[in-house]
């Protein structure tokens, strides 16, 4: 396709006959065996995803003085190095151009990992932030990313490369040689799983892929198994659930934010703590197994009151749950909502994050 | 019996005062993982080609035509609880609903299997 950006990694998923599809400007596989079956396997064993799609951008020199630590919503000097961060990069008026984690992996260099739709603005944003000569580079192209995550991950990552490996806690990172490169290994995700991000010379990609595939307790996963699984533990997707029209308050993220210190867009959003959002995000389930699908209107009390961003049938709970942003009075958890499109109408409440709380993360 | 399938990838076969309705493999197939039906109500009357029943999957929601004109006498219980069925056995045991015909001469407006998959091969 004309335009595309493809993955290192294509002619493994053509071999595999995986279903491709754009995404984020790049050609990507959104299904192998099944959306379903591999959702199950990521829950119960050990999924394998191609991410070298997203963005990773490096940054090495002074974090203070090159202007690093005020570009993001949190402190980056206050990362300890072998630790990563999640937070945004937001615009004059506290919408958020992209949500991301900064990798601290020395002093004096920091790697940030951005959406791939994204990666190209994200670059520009941050480099007009920073002091005219820093230096800062989008290593994208050089860079391979593969994601293991399920209850089996640890068990498969220690057999194929070491003991070593079992120890790392929780959203902590190891560089450390693979298959002779320097690789990270980053206890990350966005599954719910224990599970690891692993990030390698793209030269190398293949082979770490043909290695874990071999290995009868992991399964390729796609895109579309990758959207579920994000979804039942109610984290955002950019471009969907948050974008530059949302604040990371409205979206209720106010967490990954830090108001004590300086960063574009902060006085955007000290006004709306102090005003209060408009609109706000929920989370919601239905009493169907009909998905609420993005853009589906919110009604509570006959009245429209928001709109859906992000909705699917969760094999977990088996009904269908949403994200979407609804009038502030809306938002307690229990309220009762109405999600309507054309001759659709479902039943829902307003329900606690996470979806999906039996997931072995934090194993 | 013969099938008879429609452009838009249902199939009806018909026994004396009946035609069981379905949708194809094919369709099943490109939908994906279904994950949700929703079947019209025994008594509803439709005429051909009118929206008979939705049907949702991970990927997407579509609408079910109907292949004839008719009344619904009878749905497929088992598929509230299991829409997977209709994965696994698209044109067995994943029927949709049952229909008294209206008027049987429609049938000559659909295609028999074997122009059916010839127009698969055309889409492809």
């Amino acid at each position: 396709m004309d335009g595309m950006k493809n993955t290192p990694l294509l002619e493994k998923h053509q071999g595999l006959q995986a279903l491709l599809a754009p995404f984020g400007g790049w050609l990507m596989p959104i299904q192998y065996a099944g959306i379903l079956a591999e959702h199950r396997w990521c829950r119960e064993k050990a999924a394998l995803f191609d991410i070298c799609h997203m963005g990773e951008l490096l940054f090495q020199g002074d974090i203070e003085g090159d202007g690093l630590e005020h570009v993001f919503t949190f402190s980056v000097k206050k990362i300890p190095v072998g630790r990563s961060r999640y937070g945004f990069l937001l615009n004059e008026r506290g919408g958020i151009l992209d949500d991301l984690i900064v990798f601290r992996l020395a002093e004096d260099r920091a790697m940030v990992v951005v959406n791939a739709a994204t990666t190209e603005n994200d670059f520009a944003v941050i480099r007009s932030r920073l002091r005219p000569g820093a230096d800062f580079t989008d290593i994208t192209p050089a860079l391979g990313k593969l994601d293991l995550q399920g209850p089996l991950a640890r068990a498969v990552l220690v057999e194929t490369f070491g003991e070593d490996l079992a120890s790392i806690p929780f959203f902590k990172f190891v560089k450390r040689e693979l298959l002779g490169v320097e690789a990270i290994v980053s206890r990350t995700g966005y599954t719910g799983e224990l599970g690891y991000e692993i990030f390698i010379p793209v030269e190398k990609v293949g082979e770490l892929w043909d290695l874990f595939v071999r290995d009868e307790r992991v399964a390729p996963a796609g895109l579309g198994a990758r959207d579920l699984l994000r979804l039942e533990l109610g984290y955002s997707l950019y471009g969907s659930d948050i974008d530059e029209e949302t604040t990371p308050i409205s979206a209720g993220l106010g967490g990954f934010v830090d108001l004590g210190k300086e960063f574009v867009g902060k006085e955007a959003l000290v006004a709306e703590e102090r005003e209060g959002s408009k609109r706000v995000k929920v989370a919601f389930r239905v009493d169907s197994r009909r998905a609420p699908r993005h853009d589906y209107g919110i009604y509570h009390e006959g009245a429209e009151v928001g709109r859906v961003t992000s909705g699917a049938f969760s094999p977990m709970l088996g009904c269908g749950i949403g994200l979407g942003y609804v009038t502030p009075h809306c938002a307690p958890i229990g309220t009762p909502l109405t999600i309507r499109h054309e001759k659709v109408e479902l039943q829902g409440v307003v329900v606690e994050l996470p979806f999906y709380r039996e997931g072995s993360l934090r194993g | 019996m013969t099938k008879y399938y429609t452009k838009e990838h249902e199939w009806v076969e018909v026994v004396g005062e009946v035609a069981t309705v379905g949708i194809s493999v094919h369709a099943a197939h490109e939908l994906g993982d279904i994950t949700f039906i929703e079947l019209p109500a025994t008594g509803k009357t439709v005429s051909q080609s009118e929206v008979l029943a939705g049907i949702e999957s991970v990927k997407a929601a579509s609408d079910v035509y109907a292949p004839l004109s008719g009344t619904v006498i009878e749905v497929n219980p088992d598929l509230e609880s299991a829409p997977e069925i209709v994965n696994q056995s698209a044109e067995g045991e994943g029927w949709l609903c049952k229909l008294e015909p209206a008027d049987l001469s429609e049938l000559s407006a659909l295609m028999d299997e074997a122009k059916y998959q010839e127009y698969l091969k055309g889409l492809s």
